[in-house]
């Protein structure tokens, strides 16, 4: 280890009795030939050791750029960071020079990809690439961090480790694959794993295992996972809190079993609406009209107007209230929360 | 594998439940492990990566046979000529002087009077010296800009892309002729200074097809989820380049290279010929098929053994470079 690196104590006390890592208004935009796209506009989330923070929404509302700007692996240009702080146990992330902020990837803050095929480097075997952690991070010889490979393969489920060590990405299958991502990403102990769609590429079976494995993985060391998803099924399973983001903004965020049973946003109602059910067989399903909104030109007052329920002149004046606290844990930025809570519109 | 319905908690597993009761998509079922089952292990064979793999295809390619064959008979040529010839190819006579091919000659005689077989092979080194030399420093030129430019992008993309234009723009074999004039050597020049510029000319203006080829190629490559990947989990700049997109992004750069090799020989020889690229005593195909230009009509032996040779040459590099190029862009076939 070289004189730079932070020395991380082990376990996971924070600072303070702040969470392992705070995102507060963050602020990201592209700068495009075709305007300023303000990907993600004033995201705040936390989570704590061995908490798992979903972050739901539909393609292109900020949940991957938001992760992006916490890892600091931003494309830039186009893409700005302009404001908000990401704090990793009190050290605000965003003001450190880029040497010392690499320090915190892989060792404090990891994150996993969708496509674990893509990845994953296709010249060198996944052995070596799991090693490559030890060796840069840590160090350590080929021989050890090929022995320490084969002990991560094993430990994240991957039969026969021993004689797959040396095989190449594409020799595994999706779920395989995204198994030694995992392995890859947990290597260094990180405290926070961010991951990101985890699971989308994968078929339904092997959804289920690898899920299962991150929460696994999750409580037994006791890691913050941020679980990027617009997947409603796979995050019920895991996930103690929701954030429900809809044009770069969280529009709802609460306990999983207060977004299930009562939604108070009217697009967190329109996509559990649209989860399709057997018990409706032969009825239409049930789709939010509308596409999100292009982030360059975000219609005024509430963006997700155009396709809300219930909306009403004051949402196509006025912005929505900022994240409303409803109680000790929900919070929602919409004009009509109440009506939705209650359902009693429509 | 522990069920995946007992894990959670209970708010969890009261929510999972009614999922599951109303058979909502997407929510896992327990216990199916059809995955782990269905995959072979253990008896897949040696692993191999994508290199390796290339190289099964080019083992059984009869174009890459053939040309590797072509290309190491050249290589020991050049590197021992006395194993091919015990003539001396500068000791001439005059009175062998356009002698045809005979049994003692059985390429005939030069009007120098010197052995055309063993000036032949002997003219071997001097071109594929030229034609790696000027390679390897159109590689190293070339693929240093292009991943500069490629890898960073911006401003300083704009300028290597723009300097890379302007070296583009000066015709190769005008330019080397221009650079060569300016400098020309002459007889007492050592042989490998005389080499040297040669290859100085080639380089200096052959670059700019690869330097334009990596730069493309590394684009693509930066922009692969791997790279992101390696970032995400705290590689450093140099290491995503060295470790991660120069090795993704080399095959085509190869390919090209191994082509352009066959030409820039045949550059040589161009230049060799014209008077300006290689200068007697050095011996080389170039020299003696300007030698036999004039008496083409007369002694055709002279000019057609050389320029079988280049011919032969120039043909192994560019079906080396193609059966390379099908064993590692298979798409391209």
């Amino acid at each position: 280890m070289t004189a730079t690196d932070v020395t991380i104590e082990p376990g996971s006390e924070s600072t303070g009795d702040e969470p392992v890592l705070v995102v507060e208004d963050l602020q990201v935009e592209f700068r495009t030939r075709e305007g300023v796209a303000k990907a993600v506009n004033g995201v705040s989330y936390t989570v704590d050791a061995g908490e798992t923070l979903a972050v739901l929404g539909e393609s292109g509302c900020g949940k991957s750029v938001t992760a992006q700007a916490i890892m600091g692996i931003l494309d830039t240009p186009p893409g700005f960071v302009t404001g908000g702080s990401v704090r990793f146990k009190g050290t605000d992330l965003l003001k450190l020079p880029d040497k010392e902020r690499r320090t915190y990837r892989g060792e404090s803050i990891a994150m996993i990809f969708q496509d674990a095929l893509s990845a994953l480097n296709p010249v060198y075997s996944v052995g070596r690439q799991i090693a490559e952690m030890f060796r840069v991070h840590r160090g350590m010889s080929k021989k050890d961090g090929m022995a320490k490979a084969v002990e991560l393969m094993e430990l994240v489920r991957i039969p026969a480790a021993k004689q797959r060590v040396n095989d190449y990405p594409h020799q595994f299958s999706g779920g395989m694959r995204q198994r030694i991502m995992i392995a890859m990403s947990i290597a260094l102990d990180p405290e926070v794993l961010i991951a990101d769609e985890p699971t989308t590429a994968l078929d339904v079976t092997v959804q289920a295992q690898v899920m299962e494995l991150l929460a696994d993985l999750q409580r037994e060391r006791n890691m913050a996972l941020i679980l990027i998803t617009h997947d409603l099924g796979v995050v019920a399973d895991v996930a103690d809190t929701i954030a429900v983001m809809y044009a770069g903004r969280i529009v709802e965020q609460a306990p999983v079993y207060d977004i299930y049973h009562r939604p108070a946003h009217p697009y967190t109602k329109g996509l559990l609406q649209s989860i399709p059910r057997v018990d409706a067989k032969g009825a239409e399903l049930y789709a939010i009209k509308g596409l999100p909104p292009n982030l360059i030109r975000v219609p005024p007052g509430c963006s997700f107007n155009p396709r809300c329920a219930y909306a009403q002149d004051v949402c196509r004046a006025d912005p929505p209230p900022a994240l409303e606290r409803l109680s000790g844990t929900r919070a929602v930025a919409c004009h009509f929360h109440e009506e939705v809570l209650h359902g009693s519109r429509q | 594998m522990s069920d995946p319905t007992s894990t959670g908690t209970p708010d969890q597993q009261e929510i999972r439940q009614e999922f599951m009761r109303a058979g909502a998509q997407n929510i896992a079922l327990p216990g199916v492990t059809a995955e782990e089952s269905a995959l072979p292990v253990g008896d897949v064979g040696k692993p191999r990566s994508l290199w390796q793999d290339a190289w099964e295809d080019l083992r059984r390619n009869p174009l890459f046979i053939i040309g590797t064959i072509l290309v190491l008979v050249l290589v020991v040529m050049a590197a021992f000529p006395q194993l091919f010839t015990s003539v001396d190819p500068r000791s001439c006579s005059l009175s062998n002087s356009r002698q045809p091919p005979s049994s003692e000659a059985w390429f005939g005689y030069d009007l120098q009077g010197c052995d055309v077989y063993a000036r032949t092979i002997y003219g071997a080194r001097a071109s594929i010296l030229v034609g790696i030399f000027t390679t390897a420093a159109v590689m190293v030129i070339g693929g240093l800009i292009g991943i500069v430019s490629g890898f960073f992008g911006g401003w300083t993309d704009s300028i290597a892309s723009r300097i890379t234009d302007i070296f583009l723009a000066l015709p190769l074999l005008l330019g080397s002729i221009l650079l060569l004039t300016a400098f020309p050597s002459t007889a007492e020049t050592p042989e490998l200074v005389v080499i040297g510029k040669v290859v100085f000319a080639l380089a200096i203006l052959g670059w700019t097809q690869l330097a334009r080829i990596m730069r493309s190629s590394v684009i693509q490559v930066k922009n692969q989820d791997y790279v992101q990947a390696a970032r995400a989990l705290g590689a450093s700049s140099n290491r995503v380049i060295t470790r991660h997109v120069l090795p993704n992004s080399l095959a085509p750069v190869i390919v090209v290279a191994m082509i352009s090799l066959g030409a820039y020989i045949g550059a040589e020889a161009t230049l060799s010929f014209l008077g300006i690229g290689l200068q007697p005593p050095v011996i080389s195909w170039g020299i003696a098929i300007n030698d036999a230009a004039t008496y083409v009509r007369t002694s055709p032996h002279m000019l057609f053994f050389p320029a079988l040779f280049l011919s032969v040459t120039v043909f192994a590099f560019i079906m080396l470079g193609d059966a390379v190029r099908d064993a590692l862009d298979p798409k391209l076939r």
